[in-house]
């Protein structure tokens, strides 16, 4: 009757795949909300990470008809101890009996629990992305491995017919045949040895079936020396190639940001993910990053990035004094030789009206020649002297991008340049 | 995979309307003789392999057919853990459309499982020809043998053998019907896109207990008809409720006519979403196919509902005979039986009230104990069971035990075979919960004066038609409105729970128009009312 036992076990895991992609897409109000939250509170460098989500039991409850509390019914329970026919018994609080009645008491207890799950990093920066309307080409660049190099690496004995590396091959041949037929080839060194002792020509029979016999055993053991191949599978040797992702140098990202008064939570926000933007993607192409966060309002202060991001200043705002930090910093840690530096500053636009043109210059003289990008955002709608000054800017500096961002979606197109120049390599 | 119909579809399909089941196999008075015995049992490394599963399973089916288990062909599958939650999420089908509930179920099983608070189930068997049966591979060799004996011939022949799965679903196009579900639903979201298609299985979801038929049997039907039918039917429909929603105006001298036709549905109905496929003004043909596809699902599950504690404590009482005869015949060795007896202890723990785990009655416990005890008053019986089941004391046991696996249903099984042992040795108690009353009330106990009373609020409580509402489709204003009404009829005065307005809500989705839900109770007086108006709908 049994037809086979199936082994499922290799056949289609994940099956629930697509349900839980609708599940994610039914929810994705409150998921993104909560991605919301995971960045605000996460470090630049923790940002790839899955998130437990927390969804309020009710949202996801599947209703249905079903009876609620009043009326009569009766209940049968096991495990009676004390009650005799006619006991009352005190009613629970909440007034409903002892649980649905329908099996399911174990559920009432717990309360709104909140319905828990986790989402996966994968998950987590798709969210991430489909707020910053990344394009699909920079996703992938993004949430793929770096690039790979192919390299050499020694000699494999298995492999396809074009790296068969002949020299070993022969090499492997030769001595193979040396060592399996090192035995025979001594012993019909010894018989031959023997052979000549023997006098050629006798006529004494002792002697002619002597010659005859060592005769027959160095016939057999040249026969089977020379049966041995002269190639045999197990000699060949093929290059052999490893994928190594490609060796990537070290760079610096300085995180430049106006954290005087008019910088509210909001732009805040907004200046972090543009951060983390510019951050992930320079972790594709470096191996080692150094993140240095400058902030400032009239003065200019390094800190980490705790303070960085939740620190909060009154008082004007002098811009020059962070471009001047940086430079310092620069100069101090960061010789240009092996270091590729990257700039990313937010700001409200807000400047002491003097100090514009100052940074300008600063910029193109002493800054842009030592940075391989740099990226302005203006975190506000209005146009003040800074912008204007940056402007000018962008017309003649390569390496220079500015925007004004008031939502996610919008930072994007200031890497835009960035992002193309490496579509552009790949 | 392949699935030979029984000829019994076919009989169904030569003579319409047919009732015909396959005719019952006589059932031998007595367990059929073992084989010789085995010079030393089966051998028991934890870690199993096929050869030895085969082995086991052979033993097996040998053993339970000479208890005259009959059962449809067994297919076991080897599965992980991570396959087997995949088969929890989607109602333990191996094929099921997608949807998003589905994916929350999967969510929250496999994180309850990777924290350790639930261990997976050692297997599912579903209710197909052939009967798959999982095996989980995590399972060692003694847990595999108590899978194949619980599932694959304890199950097996329940679906088989008893009457509500023989009347109400057809095990061999059930895998079928499911991947053309499936496949039609993905379909649908293609050309419909997914918004579209989740709203109405949603609504459809809401409405699925009220999506069967209690009294007549459904047409059986190969995936080929189905899929042939369906175009036809789906512009049939289309027809029909068009000349229900015929708007042209009718002539004069017809109008006391069809006064008197007034009243649609001309009588209750009381599977909603079979009314709504047929009679829903607004609904697209496709919609109409998705509730049908709900519709048929729930009518396929309908039996098990109403079978837990029959169809558990009849896969229990099998493992657990099986194994021992194996056992007493030397077949099996000491540490598998210690093993599979250690896990057999667990299902069937009942936790008394008041006890932490305590969550109502656990059926494998009932339904094994009343097994248990049928046998025991067919071979032991005592004074008491002459005077309770003078028809069976002291008659031979295994008919007498196929008899009450294949006639009844929970409800009718308990009310007819729960002895006043069963009660006795459960200590159960029936407690009353009157709102009149300030208090609870113990109304009856295991003793001489309570095991009637016990015995019969016991097999009200696994009644479903108590433990639902009972809601049916009253009328349609057909003139007015088009507004939809449907009637609550109260049992024992009990209310409906408040989230009975989100329901109404899906039904007022599908339903197109406004929809009435009223609250009768037992003197006819409507109590509540529940209303979603037709400009509510526009908002959804």
């Amino acid at each position: 009757m049994l037809q086979q036992i199936i082994d499922r076990r290799l056949a289609g895991k994940n099956k629930s795949i697509g349900n839980r992609e609708r599940f994610l897409r039914r929810y994705q109000g409150q998921v993104r909300e909560a991605v919301r939250r995971a960045i605000d509170k996460r470090g630049i460098r923790e940002i790839e990470q899955g998130e437990d989500i927390h969804l309020p039991k009710r949202d996801i409850n599947e209703p249905s008809f079903g009876h609620g509390s009043g009326g009569a019914r009766e209940i049968v329970h096991p495990g009676n101890k004390e009650y005799v026919r006619g006991d009352h018994i005190e009613r629970p609080q909440g007034g409903s009996g002892r649980g649905s009645g329908s099996g399911k008491a174990g559920d009432s207890g717990e309360g709104e629990d909140d319905f828990v799950f986790h989402l996966t990093k994968e998950e987590f920066m798709q969210i991430f992305f489909d707020d910053l309307a990344l394009p699909r080409l920079v996703r992938s660049q993004l949430v793929e491995m770096p690039e790979m190099k192919s390299q050499r690496a020694g000699y494999s004995n298995s492999g396809t017919p074009s790296n068969l590396s002949v020299i070993r091959s022969m090499r492997g041949a030769i001595g193979r045949r040396v060592a399996i037929g090192a035995g025979s080839r001594a012993e019909l060194t010894a018989l031959l040895a023997k052979l000549a002792e023997l006098p050629e020509g006798s006529v004494d029979p002792a002697v002619v079936l002597a010659r005859e016999t060592l005769e027959a055993q160095i016939a057999t053991l040249r026969n089977r020396l020379e049966r041995i191949p002269y190639l045999d599978p197990i000699d060949l040797r093929f290059r052999n190639r490893v994928r190594l992702p490609i060796p990537t140098a070290k760079a610096v990202m300085f995180c430049l940001m106006d954290v005087s008064g008019s910088m509210d939570e909001a732009r805040k926000d907004l200046s972090k993910r543009f951060f983390i933007l510019l951050y992930l993607f320079l972790t594709r192409h470096y191996e080692k990053i150094d993140l240095v966060f400058i902030r400032h309002h009239t003065q200019a202060q390094e800190v980490d990035e705790e303070n960085f991001f939740r620190a909060r200043e009154t008082g004007g705002t002098v811009v020059s004094s962070a471009l001047v930090l940086m430079d310092e910093i620069i100069t101090e840690r960061y010789s240009q030789g092996d270091w590729n530096i990257y700039g990313a500053q937010a700001s409200d636009g807000d400047n002491w009206h003097h100090d514009s043109g100052r940074c300008r210059e600063l910029l193109t003289e002493s800054l842009l020649p030592k940075c391989r990008y740099f990226a302005y955002v203006q975190v506000a709608e209005e146009e003040q002297n800074l912008w204007e000054e940056y402007a000018r800017l962008q017309e003649t500096e390569r390496g220079f991008a500015m925007r004004k961002v008031t939502d996610p979606s919008q930072i994007y197109p200031v890497f835009r340049d960035l992002f193309k120049r490496e579509e552009a390599a790949a | 995979m392949k699935h030979h119909s029984p000829p019994s579809a076919l009989d169904a399909r030569v003579l319409p309307g047919a009732r015909r089941l396959r005719p019952e196999r006589k059932i031998p008075l007595a367990p059929l003789s073992p084989g010789p015995r085995p010079e030393k049992p089966l051998p028991d490394p934890s870690d199993w392999t096929f050869e030895l599963v085969e082995q086991y399973h052979e033993k097996i089916r040998a053993t339970a057919q000479r208890f005259a288990l009959d059962t449809y062909p067994n297919q076991l599958e080897v599965i992980t853990a991570e396959q087997m939650m995949d088969a929890y999420a989607s109602v333990g089908m191996p094929v099921n459309y997608r949807h998003w509930s589905y994916g929350k179920e999967f969510i929250a099983n496999e994180r309850s499982y990777r924290r350790g608070q639930m261990g997976l189930a050692y297997e599912i068997v579903i209710n197909s020809d052939p009967c798959i049966s999982y095996l989980m591979e995590e399972n060692t060799t003694a847990m595999q043998a108590l899978v194949i004996a619980h599932a694959a011939y304890g199950h097996n022949s329940f679906f088989k053998g008893n009457y509500l799965f023989r009347l109400w679903t057809d095990a061999s196009s059930i895998i079928d019907y499911l991947v053309y579900a499936r496949n039609y639903i993905a379909e649908c979201e293609e050309k419909y896109g997914m918004q579209q298609v989740e709203d109405t299985l949603d609504s459809c979801h809401a409405l699925q207990n009220y999506g069967v038929d209690r009294y007549h049997r459904p047409s059986k039907l190969s995936l080929a008809e189905e899929l042939a039918r369906r175009n036809d039917r789906l512009a049939y429909a289309q027809t029909q409720v068009n000349d229900i929603w015929r708007t042209l105006p009718r002539r004069p001298d017809r109008v006391e006519d069809s006064a008197e036709v007034k009243r649609f549905p001309p009588e209750p109905q009381e599977n909603i979403l079979y009314f709504i496929e047929k009679n829903a003004p607004l609904l697209e043909p496709w919609q109409r196919e998705v509730v049908r596809i709900v519709r048929k699902i729930a009518q396929y599950f309908y039996p098990q509902r109403q079978t837990q504690v029959m169809n558990e404590g009849w896969a229990t009482f099998w493992h657990h005979a099986l194994l021992n005869a194996l056992y007493d015949e030397g077949h099996l060795t000491d540490g598998v039986m210690i093993e599979w007896l250690k896990s057999h202890t667990n299902v069937i723990f009942q936790p008394p009230v008041g006890h932490p785990a305590y969550g109502g009655i656990n059926p494998y416990a009932l339904g094994f104990a009343m097994y248990t005890d049928l046998r025991r008053i067919c071979e032991h019986p005592t004074d008491e069971d002459r005077e309770w089941f003078p028809q069976i004391a002291g008659t031979p046991w295994l008919p007498a035990l196929h008899h009450a696996m294949r006639n009844f249903k929970d409800e009718s099984f308990i009310g007819q075979y729960l002895s006043p042992k069963v009660i006795r040795d459960l200590r159960l108690f029936a407690i009353l919960d009157d709102e009149h009353d300030e208090h609870l009330r113990v109304s009856a106990i295991h003793d001489t004066a309570g095991y009637r009373h016990v015995r019969e609020a016991l097999s009200r409580q696994y009644d479903l038609g108590s433990r639902e509402p009972d809601i049916q489709v009253l009328s349609v204003d057909l003139r007015g409105d088009r507004a939809l009404t449907l009637r609550h009829t109260r049992h024992n005065n009990r209310p409906l729970h408040e989230s009975a307005q989100e329901v109404l809500k899906h039904v007022a989705r599908l339903w197109g128009f406004g929809v009435n839900l009223e609250s009768v109770d037992s003197y006819g007086d409507v109590t509540t009312h529940w209303s979603v108006t037709s400009s509510e709908i526009e908002r959804m």
